[in-house]
């Protein structure tokens, strides 16, 4: 009896997740269709998507896996850079662009992977505060490599320089792709709200999923003790190294959204650094440490703050400020969770039982 | 030939031996007990046996298989579980889950079927649900199945550590203090869980414990440590009337 009642409570909860995520979806159709939402506003839609998928993958290393990576951001930016050298390059052929987009992915998601594991051998021997400095140091590489880099393609081949576009030693009439600083300019724009809101569905598709298999028990059993973990038979590298990559993954998805949004792509500081690592972890510690939706839910409302706020000028920083410190006192005081499991079980009295395997957000 | 065999197993910390040429021998299906005072080096042993510590010297054979010097995650795959002095649960996990981990290696489906919820992998997570259900039985834990484990009350968090231990299906498990903190009710109960688990899953078990009446009521043979070395080592009875272990640990009544 119980364990069916379990079985699709969690199923339940991740069904709230999608469910959520496709109102919004077609409420925001809706009022696109109607035309209440005005243009600025239009062009948020897609970065919400992927600082929301960001955020979900952020969470995933942060919540499940239990290491705080300071360098998201930078895993953003190889999947950003990847798959819009493809997209650069292939645009002039007769591949249909829903293809070419659907590549770019696979791209963009491989090379994320691939930095992940050559990050994750050295990274993942730290622990703690020593960990999320490193990311955080191995995201600064990786933005700075990127806007330094000079790639072209011709007849024979790929080309790369760290130096200047003269290096490249390109044949007649071929330009650079990548133009360092400058980065890449003339990327197809094949990504919309639609695709962005498919791309994050998938993301919690594939968390929440994992969170739940026998992989997963394996992460959050390292998570919670890993020396327990070890004499448990966890094989903890192999599991640790799973998790980082899986996040790096989905982080370069997100970096494929945000290349295929603008048409012109630069590695800097305001849209790589260590900052946007920083911003996209506080969305993840708002919307609670190991809560997928909550991720989702903080990204969206943070994201958006800002720009409804534009009226009020020079306070706009100020004002958003106040806002963040006010709802993370709201939402994980100690004092403001009792309170609200007060609440919570006044009007269900029937509710009680913990929820298994999430880390609570109070940690 | 003997489940576990010691020889010569000594360890160095620096310029301190913790554990000096210690031997071991227990035969399958053994209830052992490893006493001692505090900090005679039995956890040490503990943690050699695991794979925690490298031994300096000596050879540790489980089933006739040179195991020294493996590490932790292998020599429980070998076939050693073991519990925690200071108790070491998944404390952010629910009780069921902390025993589905231990029942890692031995129910498996890949990544992508996990992630992907194939059939494949929801029938080996049925079985998963039904094995660890059934280790919680034998626990009497089935009711707190969905608390996270370390909302539980201290007895049944020892007891959740050895049911973890017992999912991994290990030839030999290692107790370290079980009835510690315990009251001499729950340590009743305890001494029954272990024989009960010891007579269902046909298991050996190797336990260190300062309680007397838990050592004297199911311990079949005792090993003595002092100062890490071997005080005296035999049959129960003859361990405990020895003149130089009453001096040593039990001191005059």
């Amino acid at each position: 009896m119980s364990k069916t009642k379990t079985l699709s409570k969690t199923g339940r909860d991740h069904l709230i997740t999608y469910g959520m995520v496709i109102i919004i979806y077609i409420v925001v159709e809706i009022l696109l269709h109607a035309g209440l939402i005005n243009n600025q506003m239009q062009g948020l839609l897609v970065p919400v998507c992927y600082y929301s998928v960001c955020a979900v993958a952020l969470n995933l290393c942060v919540g499940i896996l239990g290491e705080l990576s300071l360098g998201h951001a930078g895993f953003m930016c190889v999947g950003a850079f990847a798959s819009a050298i493809w997209s650069y390059q292939m645009q002039s052929t007769s591949m249909p662009a829903g293809l070419r987009f659907f590549i770019a992915f696979l791209i963009g998601i491989a090379a994320a992977m691939i930095i992940g594991v050559i990050i994750g051998i050295p990274v993942l021997r730290l622990n703690g505060d020593y960990l999320a400095i490193v990311t955080l140091a191995f995201g600064e590489i990786i933005k700075n490599l990127n806007s330094a880099l000079f790639l072209g393609i011709d007849s024979k081949g790929i080309h790369l320089s760290l130096k200047s576009a003269i290096y490249l030693n390109l044949e007649d009439g071929v330009d650079p792709i990548v133009n360092g600083a400058q980065g890449i300019a003339g990327t197809p724009r094949d990504a919309n709200f639609t695709i962005a809101v498919i791309v994050l569905l998938i993301s919690l598709f594939i968390v929440q999923n994992l969170i739940d298999s026998r992989d997963g028990r394996a992460i959050m059993a390292i998570r919670d003790n890993r020396i327990a973990a070890e004499a448990t038979g966890i094989n903890v590298t192999k599991y640790k190294m799973l998790a980082f990559v899986i996040s790096a993954g989905i982080a370069g998805a997100a970096g494929v959204l945000y290349s295929h949004n603008i048409s012109t792509l630069v590695s800097q500081s305001q849209y790589f650094g260590y900052n946007v690592s920083i911003l996209i972890l506080v969305y993840v510690v708002l919307g609670g440490i190991g809560n997928m939706r909550g991720s989702v839910i903080a990204t969206a409302i943070l994201y958006i703050l800002p720009e409804l706020l534009r009226g009020l000028n020079k306070y706009r920083m100020f004002v958003y400020s106040i806002v963040l410190i006010v709802m993370m006192l709201l939402n994980w005081a100690p004092a403001a969770v009792m309170f609200r499991k007060k609440l919570f079980a006044r009007f269900r009295k029937n509710e009680g039982t913990a929820e298994g395997g999430r880390k609570n957000g109070t940690a | 030939m003997a489940l576990l065999d010691v020889t010569n197993l000594s360890i160095r910390f620096g310029g301190l031996l913790a554990v000096d040429d210690f031997e071991l021998h227990i035969e399958k299906g053994e209830l052992y007990g490893l006493i001692g005072p505090n900090g005679a080096g039995k956890t040490t042993v503990f943690n050699m046996l695991t794979g925690v510590y490298k031994p300096t010297t000596g050879i540790i054979k489980l089933d006739g298989k040179d195991i020294t010097g493996h590490k932790t995650t292998e020599i429980n795959k070998d076939g050693i579980a073991r519990t925690f002095q200071n108790i070491r649960l998944f404390d952010q996990m629910s009780v069921i889950d902390n025993v589905k981990v231990g029942l890692h290696n031995h129910y498996k489906y890949s990544s992508i079927s996990g992630i992907l919820k194939l059939p494949g992998s929801r029938r080996v997570e049925k079985e998963i649900d039904e094995k660890a259900m059934e280790l919680l039985g034998v626990f009497g834990m089935q009711n707190v199945r969905d608390e996270l484990s370390t909302n539980l009350p201290y007895g049944q968090q020892r007891k959740l550590e050895i049911a973890r231990a017992l999912a991994t299906e290990p030839k030999l498990l290692l107790l370290d203090e079980p009835a510690a903190g315990m009251n001499p009710n729950e340590t009743k109960e305890l001494m029954d869980t272990i024989a009960f688990i010891r007579e269902k899953f046909g298991i050996t078990i190797l336990l260190i414990e300062h309680d007397m009446k838990l050592v004297s009521g199911i311990c079949e043979k005792l090993t003595v440590l002092n100062f890490g070395r071997i005080l005296a080592q035999g049959a129960t009875k003859e361990v405990l009337s020895n003149p130089e272990v009453i001096k040593a640990y039990l001191g005059n009544e």
